[in-house]
Formats: C-alpha cells, structure tokens, sequence
C-alpha cells in the first residue's frame, strides 16, 4: 500500500507548487497587465477584436454578458451540429464513418458546448477525424474559456469591480492560457505515444493468428487493425480545459492516449491546473492571498480525504475475487497494468473532482465506495469544480456559510464589504438548489418508467449507473458508469435537457448575482465585521458544503453505492 | 448595443475560433508530428525484418499457444478498431462466473493458481501489459513448450520488466508483445 499512496502524495504535492504560479499568471492576465509573451499577444488579440468587432475597453453589464455568452455558444452550436450530422459525406474521414442520428448529434453537440463531454457514442467508431477537429478540439477551447470567463467576471463582481467583457476575456482565456499550455503538453505527450496523424485503419499482421467463433461461425482473425487520428492536439486540451471527451471510446485508459505513468502524471496535474490555480487567482485578485490559501485549503482536505477513501477502497479489492483466488489483490477489473490501483483511484477523484470526465479506468467496475466518491464528487461540484464555474461555485458557498453564522450571531451578514441580502440569498439558493433538481427527478423518472434503463448491471448497482449519468450531466463532468445503454432517444434527450440546464441556469444566476453585488455601496471594515480568511471560517464553509451536500443525496447514495458496499462485503453477487 | 450587432459579433469570434482552434491549431500540429516524432504520430508501429507492421508497442494482441506468453483476457478479444471494456460491477454474479472459468482453465495449463492481472479484463480491452508476477506464474509452461532453462525465460522476463517512472509513479508491467518476440528471437 505504501507504493500506492506514495505515487498520490507526490502527485499531490505536484499539484499545490503549480498553484502559486499559475494562479498569480492568470489573475495578470485577466487584470490586464503585462505578461511575457504580450509582444505577440497583443497584436494578435488587437485583431482578432477587430475581426469580430469587439470594443475591447466597453465593460458589460451583468446582463449584457450574460447574453454574449448565451449568443456566442449558440453561434458555436450551429456549425458543429451541422458537422456530426453530415460527417459521412465530409472530408478527412478515412474510415468512412457515418453521420450520427439527429438525437445523438444533438446531445454530442450540447454535451461538448457545455463543457461536459459526455459521449454516447464511441469515439473511433462514431466520428471522423474532422469531427474530432473542428466540433470536438474547438468546442474544447470555447467551452473552456466560457467557464473560465464566467468565472473570472463572477470574482470581479464578488470584489466590486465592473464584470469586464466576455470577448475580451474570452479571447485571452484562449491566447494566453489554454493554447499555450496545452500547445506545449500536446508535444510531451506527442512524444511519448499519443497519434497525431490524418490518415487511415493501418492492419498488422498478427503474429499469433487466433481463432475466434460469433454467432456459431469461427473465423480466424489475422490482423489487427490500429486506428490513429489527430489526437495529441486533442489529448492536452481535453485534461487542461476540464473536457474529458476521449478520442477512443475507452478514453484516457486506452493505451494510445495514455501510454505510460508519465503521460498519466501530466494529465492528472493538467486537469487539476485551473481548477486548482483560480482559488489562488481569486486570492491574489482580492489582493489577499491568505482569503485564497483558506479556501485552497479547506477544499484540499476534502479532496485529500475523498481520494484516500477511494484508494484504500480499490486497494482491498473485490472480496469476491479475491475468495476465488485465495490471495489479497486490489481491484483490478477495469483497470490497466501500467496504472494499477493508485493511479486509477487518483485519476477517478481527479477527473469527477474537476469536472473533467476523462477516465483511466472503468468507474462501472471500481469498488462501491471508490464508484461512490467519483460520484458524491459530481454531486458536490466544488471540490476544485468545473472550469471558472469551481471557484465561482465555492464563493457561493462561501457567501452561504456567511449567511448562516450571520443568522447565528445575529449580525448583518457581509461578504468583501458588501451586504447580503435577499436577491444575493433567492440566488444563491437557486445556484444550490438546480443541480439536486436536475440530478434527482430525472433519476426517479428513468427508473421508474419500465423499460427505460438498459443496465449492465441489477439492482443497486443499476441505479448508481442512472444517477451517475445524470449527476454527470448535470455538474458538467461527463464521466460514466458505461454499462448503461445510452445511445436512445430517451437518453440522449433527457441528458441534452440537464445538460442545458446544469450549464445555463447557474451562469445567469451567477452573473446577476456578480452583478448585484458589484452595484452595492461598500460598508466600511470594522472590527465587528465576520472575517472570512480565518481557518474557523474556513471550517464552517467546508462544514455547510458536505452538511448541504450529503443530506441532499444521502438517501439516494444509501440505495446505490452505501447499500452494494454492504453487500460487497458480505460476499453477495446480483 | 443593438440585437443585430451583438448576434453578428457572436457569430464572427465564433467562427473565428472554429478556424483557429478547430481546424488551423490541429492541422498545423499534425504537419510538425509527422516532421519531427513520425513514429509516435502514426502509432508506433512494430515491423518484422521484412519491414511489414506486426503491431503497435502500446497495443496488446491476443496470444493462445502454451509457447507464447498470455496477456489478460480482453472484453473485446484485443480488436483495436473499438476499444471496451467488460463494464461489470463488483458485486455482478457474471463477473464472478468469468473469474472462476478463467482462474479454473488457467489452473488447468500451467498448475498454478494465476495472479488477478490474468483474470480481469482491463478498462481498454487493449492492455500491452501484464504485472511482473503474472509473467512469472507462466514462466514453467513457456519454457517446458519451448525446451528451454526455466533460467533463461526467467532472464528474459527481466529484461523486458520496465520500471516505475522515477521510481514512483505507476507500476512494474512487461509488455507481453515485446517479450514474445524476444522469445522467438531466441535459438534453441
């Protein structure tokens, strides 16, 4: 075990020396001061602006930005649903694959605008190397800069600043953070395997023919046929923009996105980056960086303990198996050699903790309680969270725990100088409240309609799978429990309206309630005011998150993964 | 701002941003992979003497004579056109099933009982690899199939262990593809 956890510890540290550099790197940027390559991004964004005719210094309103993004992810929708329906007759398609069926082009196309990457269909079967580029790698970049520009505009609002313009910010999120770094990464991980080509199926020669009998008929299989396709480009932006959708259906677990235990370190630190970073961008924004290291902190130590759950839970494995073998081994089904049990548990965590969504082992067949905290993570959706929606995400919570302790001590709750009031609270409860109504009724629904759920597996574990994909919908992640037949109608529709729901709903409620902040006369700091930097204040927040979180969902986790762990312990099988 | 000059606005960075991230940021990356990393790009190719592709050294292949050594079972019998993975819950009776035929047949071939890599099917259905002691489980077989020292096999199986990466990251594996072309490279 001590292997094990030594490999999370290092990735884990890792991760925290990232943060101080790229969170101060992107709060220069978004505050428009000089960064080191301005000498070419300058000139560049100054014509991008006057292509799209932008008025780079004209601050929006609340509103006003809220309707450019609504606008501008609309005018991206178009084009790449266009792409997924009439991609057999387009080019670069070596493959000859066809075009997807209206419903499944629908939700592909809505699953990537919002950021989710939620897949129904398999990725070298179901689209051609010019989908992967210009409806999944674009939208990849897009969707990512929306997040992080909502987000950045939300923390401008909370600290009383104009929220700033979505092009502008849109344009920089791109240029200056997600193409660089995700440039740069695309040739390591290049470099170590990953494809990067245009053509075609190559067929090898087997060098152990094989006999192999479907439907009653045996054949002999001779070749195997090797498909690559302008995926290292893909593979970088995926992690680093919280994406997650795999160029194979099997994603990062297939050996050529995810060749070795280096590729698998850099995409772990690279969906954990912005995340991760933005806490510290919101903390050097406010111009106080202990505000940004309590907040890091305390959503550090809910993920340290989630991931440690999840690992020592894979490492004592399926008792099942292991009675049949007579030995002690970790979970192993679903999951690749190279990886083994501690680089499945952390990748698990770290993808569902982000909102990523890409995998590196089957979360259908991880252990109850690691499936279980893959899970709660998405239901969470602030333990780092979604790109720029995380951090924007925690600061509702924080003005939350701010609205309680103000209840509790009886003083008029602040928050940076400002007042909360009703409009802030109706909001914030709004924020809260969409994704248990989102994730939960749709649940109820599919289960409860004969006929609706094809499960791979019974009974608990079967609706764990019908939860998981609509909390995966909902908080944007696109990660699965995959045994679930999800190409229907009924799937594809059901996911595309949560999908939209968990995306837009929060954006506006999160811009009005920046909006609404911003335009509060400040109260003066007096020694009365309930400080928020402190670790007690710290403390609460975390408390109010898991408090609010778990009571929503415990009865649904009891059904699920809680009652299979029990069951998985005393040696039953369904 | 009127309506009309916001829409247009959002459609032109629209497709602004379809032309640079979509279509110039990829093509352009794959000019410089096929310049500078030709073998990574298109797959790492494996090729005989006679320079025709045998395989890929990231991807499994399928291995049944007691002379090679076996990778783990596949879900999708190592058909690299559509990676899968059995997708069984832990607590699902036909995994169970799968298990014990599998632990019971390897039991059968070599007189030993296999290690949990060779029983459980990875999430690509394509895994390369198998853990050092499910090589060493099936060390006898080869070598009494191919009349050579358990020694020798046992030194080859070395060889070809590859490491964590710093020592720390990601577990000891042999690549199954690249130790049974060493085997036969051997004379007997």
């Amino acid at each position: 075990m001590s292997e094990g956890l030594l490999q999370i510890g290092a990735t884990l540290v890792l991760m925290v020396a990232i943060v101080p550099f790229f969170g101060a790197y992107m709060a220069r940027v978004f505050q428009g001061q000089s960064t080191w390559l301005d000498a070419v991004f300058v000139p560049l964004e100054g014509l991008v602006f006057r292509l799209g005719g932008v008025e780079p210094e004209r601050q929006m309103d609340w509103w006003e930005y809220a309707r450019a993004v609504l606008v501008s992810n609309i005018a991206m929708f178009v084009p790449v649903f266009a792409v997924l329906l009439f991609q057999g007759s387009l080019p670069l398609n070596p493959n000859n694959i066809p075009g997807m069926s209206w419903d499944l082009a629908l939700h592909t196309a809505i699953s990537f605008l919002t950021n989710t990457n939620q897949q129904h269909y398999s990725g070298e079967t179901g689209a051609s190397h010019f989908a992967q580029m210009v409806c999944f790698q674009y939208l990849m970049f897009t969707s990512a800069a929306t997040g992080l520009s909502v987000g950045i505009a939300f923390i401008r609002g909370v600290l009383g600043r104009p929220l700033g313009n979505f092009y502008v910010d849109l344009t920089r999120s791109i240029s200056r953070v997600l193409m660089p770094v995700a440039g740069v990464f695309a040739v390591v991980l290049l470099s170590q395997g990953v494809p990067q080509s245009l053509s075609g199926i190559a067929e090898a020669g087997l060098v152990e023919p094989y006999q192999t009998t479907t439907d009653g008929k045996t054949e002999t299989v001779t070749t195997q046929k090797l498909l690559t396709g302008p995926f290292a480009s893909m593979e970088s932006i995926k992690e680093l923009g919280e994406n997650g959708g795999g160029s194979y259906g099997i994603n990062s677990a297939h050996p050529y996105e995810n060749p070795n235990p280096l590729t698998n370190l850099l995409e772990i630190l690279l969906l954990l980056a912005v995340p991760t970073s933005l806490i510290y961008t919101f903390g050097v924004m406010a111009g106080n960086t202990k505000q940004g290291w309590v907040l890091f902190g305390m959503i550090f130590l809910l993920f340290a303990g989630l991931t440690g759950t999840a690992a020592v839970s894979e490492y004592f494995g399926n008792p099942a198996v292991n009675a049949l073998l007579g030995s002690a081994n970790a979970n192993f089904e679903g999951q690749e050699v190279r990886f083994g049990w501690a680089q499945s548990a952390l990748y698990a965590t770290a993808t569902t903790s982000t909102m990523t969504g890409a995998v590196n082992a089957m979360h259908d067949s991880l252990t109850p309680l690691a499936g279980g905290v893959a899970l709660f993570n998405m239901c969470l959706q602030v333990i780092w969270g979604g790109q720029g929606t995380g951090i924007a995400y925690i600061l509702v919570f924080l003005i939350i725990a701010v609205f309680l302790t103000g209840l509790m001590v009886g003083r008029t709750p602040e928050i940076f100088g400002r007042k909360i009031e009703q409009r802030e609270v109706a909001l914030a409860s709004i924020i809260f409240l969409v994704h248990p109504i989102i994730i939960l009724i749709p649940t109820a629904l599919a289960v409860g309609i004969p006929g609706i759920a094809a499960n791979s597996n019974p009974l608990y574990h079967g609706l764990s799978q019908v939860l998981y994909e609509y909390a995966s919908a909902a908080a944007n992640n696109g990660s699965g429990f995959e045994g679930l037949g999800d190409n229907t109608p009924w799937w594809n529709l059901s996911a595309s309206v949560v999908l939209l729901a968990g995306r837009y709903l929060p954006i506006v409620a999160l811009l009005a309630l920046a909006g609404g902040l911003q335009r509060k006369v400040p109260v003066p700091e007096t020694p009365g005011t309930l400080r928020t930097d402190t670790v007690l204040f710290g403390t609460v927040t975390a408390g109010t998150i898991v408090i609010l979180g778990a009571l929503t969902f415990f009865p649904a986790f009891a059904l699920g993964p809680i009652a299979e762990y029990f069951a998985n312990l005393a040696g039953k099988t369904f | 701002m009127s309506t009309f000059k916001e829409i247009g606005t959002a459609a032109r960075m629209a497709i602004f941003f379809w032309i640079a991230c979509g279509l110039a940021y990829p093509l352009i990356f794959t000019g410089f992979a096929q310049v500078a990393f030709p073998d990574q790009a298109n797959g790492s190719l494996v090729r005989n003497a006679q320079n025709q592709v045998i395989g890929s050294s990231l991807i499994g292949q399928k291995f049944t004579s007691v002379r090679y050594f076996h990778g783990r079972p596949s879900s999708i019998d190592y058909k690299a056109e559509a990676s899968g993975a059995s997708l069984l819950a832990p607590t699902n009776k036909v995994l169970i099933e799968r298990v014990k035929a599998d632990a019971a047949a390897f039991e059968a071939q070599n007189g030993t009982k296999p290690t949990i890599d060779l029983v459980t099917t990875p999430a690509s259905g394509l895994d390369p690899h198998i853990t050092p002691a499910g090589a060493a489980v099936q060390i006898a077989r080869v070598s009494r199939a191919r009349n050579l020292a358990p020694e020798q096999v046992r030194k080859l199986v070395s060889q070809y262990t590859e490491g964590r990466f710093l020592g720390i990251f990601g577990e000891p594996r042999v690549n199954v593809l690249a130790l049974n072309l060493a085997l036969d490279g051997i004379r007997q």
